[in-house]
């Protein structure tokens, strides 16, 4: 298949809705595998740390729940610009299914955040650029969720949330800089794709592990909302109708 | 590309642009206002507000943490180990990672004396994280 034709495949939800089935389940069980295994030696086995101790073991949930939460808003920064330029029904789809996992995922970020904060800053809460700018990230995805709610004609809430999202992407460098540009009571980013970790092998497998995990997950998570949303939207077509009747949805 | 397409991609672009822009002029006018903290040199050299609620950070100098009395004061040196620093004196329950040679931030008013009172000592730890045994070989604190 030839890029042009896949470009022209991913307009039709129907084809889309074919295809994915069997990516619901490879995504599931590896994110399954690589989260149990991830978390089971991260918390577990891994070496402590020298001086937050056990504590700092919270960052393996951390870490891998950060990152997936900026990625999802990406992954609708993108949608939005498809929506609003080519006006592609799927990626409005995309949209609307990726916010709860989203949100969720920044929530457990900054909920674990805190709890990791008050045994090593000394604070559950600070106001530095890093913490403030994910406390944004969360609103964001609160407006994303409202504003769908709040306009009844589908077409006009697809719009409004896709200029959304794409005006709301200048939040994720942001985040991703924010304590390189400014002083912050955060520490500096775990991995980065230019250099070495600044630790063992031994504790940054299991995280490397775990932030592949939660990768899957998401995939898992967006492609199963995702179908289930096609079918809503296309409950009033011929083989949404075929489908449902014939039991194999 | 169709004609309609591209306008609407430019116009994308154009709200996306235009938007950053704008970010990046706040945060540019906010300037220092986004740091928490006033760094070592800012305190010294005047930067810093005196007598007014701030946040100043630095590393503890080794040595210089001093028990005052009785009680829980206790009284320590910041400094940026390039040539500023100031005093701190505090009152309270310090951070389990608090300790010399450690990344803190304190809360609290610098004195015209230059002697910060701080009513709350945070902590600030790094990206590297390593295990107790190697931090022995390094010759790290390992407490």
């Amino acid at each position: 298949m030839t890029l042009k034709t896949l470009w022209h495949r991913l307009g039709s939800p129907r084809w889309f809705y074919q295809i994915s089935r069997p990516w619901i389940y490879v995504l599931g069980i590896l994110a399954l595998v690589l989260l149990v295994t991830g978390t089971v030696w991260g918390l577990v086995f891994a070496p402590m740390d020298y001086q937050q101790h056990d504590s700092f073991r919270i960052m393996y949930v951390h870490v891998p729940a950060a990152m997936v939460a900026q990625s999802a808003y990406i992954v609708m920064g993108f949608a939005g610009v498809l929506l609003l330029v080519w006006r592609m029904k799927l990626a409005d789809m995309v949209l609307a299914t990726v916010v709860p996992f989203g949100m969720s995922m920044t929530v457990f970020a900054l909920v674990t955040g805190a709890v990791w904060g008050k045994p090593t800053w000394g604070a559950w809460w600070v106001w530095d650029a890093r913490t403030t700018s994910m406390l944004v990230l969360l609103f964001l995805y609160f407006g994303l969720y409202a504003l769908r709610q709040a306009i009844a004609r589908p077409e006009a809430a697809a719009r409004a949330c896709a200029v959304l999202a794409v005006v709301g992407m200048i939040n994720i460098p942001i985040i991703k800089y924010s304590v390189n540009f400014a002083l912050t009571l955060h520490q500096k980013a775990s991995f980065t794709l230019t250099e070495a970790p600044s630790m063992p092998p031994e504790m940054w497998l299991p995280l490397a592990l775990n932030v592949l995990g939660v990768y899957c997950l998401f995939g898992a998570n967006l492609l199963s909302r995702l179908r289930l949303e096609i079918l809503r939207r296309e409950r009033g077509t011929q083989w949404v109708r075929d489908l449902v009747l014939s039991g194999s949805a | 590309m169709h004609p309609k397409r591209r306008n609407r991609l430019f116009s994308v672009l154009f709200l996306f642009a235009g938007a950053g822009i704008s970010v990046a002029f706040v945060l540019v006018a906010l300037n220092e206002n986004i740091n928490l903290f006033y760094p070592p040199d800012k305190v010294v050299g005047g930067g810093a507000p005196v007598d007014t609620q701030i946040r100043a950070g630095g590393m503890v100098l080794e040595g210089s943490i001093a028990r005052v009395g009785e009680a829980l004061d206790v009284q320590f040196v910041l400094t940026d180990y390039q040539g500023s620093q100031f005093p701190v004196i505090y009152s309270g329950i310090l951070p389990d990672l608090f300790g010399e040679g450690q990344g803190v931030l304190v809360q609290g008013r610098l004195g015209a004396d230059g002697l910060f009172r701080a009513h709350q000592v945070l902590a600030k730890h790094d990206e590297n994280y390593m295990p107790p045994e190697l931090a022995d070989l390094k010759g790290l604190k390992n407490e």
